[in-house]
């Protein structure tokens, strides 16, 4: 009995904190369901593509590709640098879901996005199950059925109300990011570091755009490990 | 048109292996010390290079908009410490900015 209200109570936290997700996700993939259309992709690809590609941005970057007549394996390589990302959050990841079952990693790890990974990374403690697998079925429901409704009727979102909802998923960034900055400041000094990181690098145009990111991302945590890491073994102990 | 299929099963492939070879890889790894603690910066590190990129890759009269949903979040969050509410504050902020602009 008790188990099963306490896993309720873990689907019906996922559900709301599913939302910002599913709002964000639903106008971005109306966008891009329209786009893909306008660029003469058949439904059933522009469905695969939300279904199997699942990654945001770099749908998006497919269909400038495609349309530009680049080569299929420079497109895959433009993909792959995009997403290469994902490997360091699923990695730290695999720190926090040591009570999930192995055999539901295959299915669960395809859900790995920005947004799902942050807000699990930042709910630990409601790590388990039912908590992942619902915040990563909402997410995954919303890019894709909202794909599909783009695809059909993609002009009837007005474009500030599409632009205001995408900005809304950096919203939740900061709004999963912040708070943690009143358990430690440290974590304020993290996202200087981290942003100032970036910029650099962005700016530097040394890298293609995906090493900027994931380096940053491994200098960045490196660092952190470097400059706070006694302070934290202090207070563990 | 139907010369799509191949490349989308190798983006597929490409953007799935990343995300569940190092799940499950490092599973039944023990994880200490100062491996574990440079995994669990990952969030706080990734969120702050992907706001960061947010922003510097938003096209010119987006940057403003964006800046301020954001901002606005981020200091809603830090007060009230409701996600849900913040986002809504953040897209609300960004809706009238953008509004005023077209």
């Amino acid at each position: 009995m008790e188990v099963r209200s306490c896993k309720r109570e873990r689907f019906k936290e996922a559900l709301i904190e599913s939302m910002p997700i599913v709002l964000g996700y639903f106008p971005i993939a109306m966008a891009f369901g329209l786009l893909s259309k306008n660029t003469s992709l058949s439904l059933r690809d522009t469905s695969l593509l939300s279904a199997i590609v699942y990654a945001g941005a770099s749908q998006f970057m497919a269909l400038d590709l495609i349309s530009a007549g680049v080569n299929p394996p420079s497109i895959v390589l433009a993909i792959f640098l995009l997403n290469i990302r994902h490997m360091m959050m699923s990695a730290s990841l695999s720190v926090e879901f040591k009570n999930i079952p192995k055999k539901f990693l295959p299915l669960l790890g395809g859900g790995v996005t920005d947004e799902t990974f942050s807000v699990v990374s930042f709910n630990k403690d409601k790590i388990d199950l039912v908590y992942v697998s619902t915040i990563f079925l909402m997410a995954y429901l919303s890019w894709n059925i909202g794909t599909i409704a783009g695809y059909f009727v993609g002009e009837i979102l007005p474009e500030s109300l599409q632009a205001s909802l995408s900005i809304g998923l950096y919203a939740m960034f900061a709004a999963l990011l912040f708070p943690e900055v009143k358990k430690s400041k440290n974590t304020l000094a993290i996202f200087f570091i981290s942003g100032i990181l970036y910029a650099v690098l962005y700016y530097s145009k040394l890298f293609a755009s995906g090493w900027d990111i994931i380096l940053a991302i491994i200098i960045a945590s490196a660092l952190g490990v470097l400059i706070f890491d006694h302070k934290e073994e202090e207070r563990e102990s | 048109m139907k010369g799509y299929l191949p490349v989308i099963i190798g983006m597929a492939l490409v953007t799935y292996l990343p995300r569940v070879i190092p799940l499950m890889a490092l599973k039944d790894r023990k994880i200490e010390g100062k491996m574990k603690r440079f995994l669990q910066y990952i969030p706080y590190t990734s969120l702050s290079v992907l706001i960061i990129r947010g922003i510097l890759t938003s096209s010119q009269d987006m940057m403003v908009p964006t800046i301020l949903g954001i901002s606005s979040a981020a200091i809603l969050s830090y007060l009230k410490g409701n996600l849900v509410l913040s986002v809504f504050v953040g897209i609300l902020v960004s809706y009238i900015l953008l509004q005023q602009n077209l």
